[in-house]
């Protein structure tokens, strides 16, 4: 299958927004080259503001720009959009609920080599914290370049997550259609399911189909909008398979496992299993071998839903 | 100046003052002395140089003015209320559950307000945001961001300032009030931002020195920024904390304290004779 990285998806789909969006502008703080904005940059020079290594004022700036009516998307890695900066985004394009498109990329444990300074598992939880705000985490290239596409004509602030490492794309992009805020069945299943998000879908379709072939039969849900989260595709899980398995690139503490937490004990008690970095810090070390360690693959999505199912 | 129009500011800005001191008594909390030392400032520019429409006020080739010092929220809704942007009876409400005119400036709610501020350090990026906006598709308005002195202690103003002399945003001009003091003391002891003239220069802005609390210096001032291109403007402008008050003059307790009964009778009483004085 062929693969592509989510930040070169990003860097693609906003040239091609462009020719859509004459007023579109887009701000990096000195990672043009890393969060693939480069792409745009060479094509629409005049139209990408580098802020250097300044992500706090970035933030701002991008927050007045969207009161004039402009659309902007404000690009860094995950770790200095959500983190560095998440009192900016709070209080500058959260509280006024401005129209700011966050590109943030490198996110999740496959940022490899950099280390734990870099490798942000924490900015899902910060971001779907802040009212109005929309969080989105693709999949895959062809799940990246619609969700941009679409964001760019929703108003409202948006965080928008990339990953560094290529990642399988599964969706055709001839028939593909995102839909913000709804999840997506790849598979059917009625013993168990497996929520997904992000770079961990694929591995979490390619573990439903193992399962099959072991004997469980495991729905698998795609959920790219984190917030607001599909909340019936969640409880038609619950109740028809009776557990939950949920499967994603960061923290268990505040991410998709919490969010799916959320709507389940609500509506439908049953068991979620989480399945995400486990309180740590991460570490250098090649992106692949790093998901295996931390258990981000297939081969430990299979033990745990078999072990979830008593099998 | 001619004497006429510094008169009518004077006046308009004792009733700046006194709505100032309306708000805050009925609020039984706010910030007095920072919205006393900036309401020269504020009534100069809404009520005789900004391009403002009360009855259109998202205009988009409208001024805009960032009050990046947001606890000074009570000087600003009360120029605004003067300029006519909302009835001036509103100030009463001010901080109170259920009013438009939150503790800090939040855009959307009240006509007027150009960006929710309140959180220091961070109105000057939005201002920058604006005025680089304004640039890009040749607009001619202009954008203002009033910072604290306290305020620019803050490591983000200095990545907003070399951002907008980075980009070259003639069309910004920002305000620092420097009247000295902060919450915990003088802000030479706390935490010395000084020289911010030469911080600034630094920094690649055209800087200009005056005193906050006239409006000839004032008016020079702003004639000069707009002469500038190239590079954006700063006013560092001396003032006095508590400014017409006597009591709250230079007194660090009054940065964020609403007056008594006693004390509100008293300082309306000052400002009215003040006020009487001017339309004699």
């Amino acid at each position: 299958m062929e693969k592509k990285a989510t930040r070169d998806s990003y860097g693609e789909a906003l040239v091609m927004l462009a020719e859509k969006r004459p007023d579109l502008i887009v701000l990096d703080a000195d990672l043009a080259a890393a969060t693939k904005t480069g792409t745009f940059k060479k094509e629409f020079p005049e139209k990408h503001y580098d802020c250097g290594i300044a992500e706090a004022n970035m933030m701002g700036v991008a927050a007045g720009i969207a009161t004039t009516g402009k659309l902007v998307f404000a690009s860094s890695f995950a770790m200095f959009a959500a983190g560095r900066a998440f009192e900016i985004v709070r209080n500058s394009i959260g509280y006024p609920h401005l129209n700011v498109k966050i590109g943030a990329t490198h996110a999740g444990i496959s940022v490899g080599e950099d280390g734990a300074s870099h490798q942000c598992n924490e900015d899902i939880a910060l971001m779907r914290t802040i009212p109005g705000m929309t969080v989105i985490n693709p999949a895959d290239d062809t799940e990246a370049k619609a969700a941009v596409l679409a964001m760019a004509d929703y108003v409202g602030p948006t965080y928008m997550r990339f990953g560094r490492l290529a990642a399988p794309i599964f969706n055709d992009p001839a028939t593909y259609k995102f839909e913000v805020g709804k999840g997506v069945q790849l598979k059917d299943g009625k013993d168990i399911t497996i929520i997904a998000t992000g770079l961990m879908v694929s591995e979490a379709l390619e573990a439903a189909k193992a399962l099959a072939e072991q004997g469980v039969d495991a729905r698998a849900i795609n959920i790219h909008t984190i917030k607001p989260i599909d909340r019936d595709i969640i409880i038609k899980a619950a109740k028809e398979t009776g557990k939950i398995v949920t499967v994603e690139e960061h923290s268990v503490i505040g991410g998709l496992g919490s969010a799916v937490a959320d709507v389940v004990t609500e509506e439908c008690p049953v068991p979620v299993i989480k399945i995400g970095v486990k309180d740590v810090f991460g570490h250098s070390g090649p992106a692949p071998a790093l998901l295996k360690e931390f258990g981000l693959c297939a081969e430990n999505i299979v033990a745990v839903t078999k072990a979830a199912v008593g099998k | 100046m001619d004497e006429k129009l510094r008169k009518q500011l004077e006046i308009a800005a004792t009733k700046v003052r006194m709505g100032v001191i309306e708000g805050v008594y009925n609020a039984k909390a706010g910030h007095p002395g920072g919205s006393l030392s900036v309401a020269d400032t504020l009534t100069y520019l809404y009520m005789h140089r900004m391009h403002v429409d009360p009855n259109e006020p998202d205009m988009p080739s409208r001024d805009r003015l960032v009050l990046s010092k947001g606890h000074t929220a009570p000087a600003l809704y009360s120029v605004l209320a003067q300029r006519g942007f909302f009835p001036a009876e509103e100030l009463k409400t001010l901080r109170k559950q259920g009013s438009r005119l939150q503790g800090h400036p939040a855009m959307g709610k009240v006509p007027g307000v150009d960006m929710s501020t309140g959180s220091l350090g961070q109105g000057i990026s939005a201002a920058c945001g604006m005025a680089l906006s304004g640039k890009i598709s040749c607009d001619i308005y202009k954008v203002y961001a009033i910072l604290g002195d306290g305020e620019i202690q803050e490591g983000q103003v200095w990545e907003a300032a070399m951002f907008a002399a980075h980009y070259k945003l003639d069309n910004l001009v920002a305000v620092v009030d420097n009247n000295g003091l902060q919450i915990d003391g003088k802000i030479s002891d706390v935490m010395s931002p000084y020289p911010i003239d030469q911080k600034f220069e630094a920094f690649g802005w055209h800087v200009i020195n005056i005193n906050g609390h006239d409006f000839n210096e004032i008016e020079k001032a702003f004639n000069e920024a707009e002469t500038v291109t190239g590079k954006p403007t700063v006013i560092i402008q001396r003032s006095t904390k508590g400014k017409g008050v006597s009591f709250m003059e230079n007194q660090v307790g009054w940065h964020g304290k609403a007056p008594n009964d006693e004390e509100y009778a008293k300082a309306m009483e000052e400002l009215k004779a003040h006020l009487a004085e001017l339309e004699k």
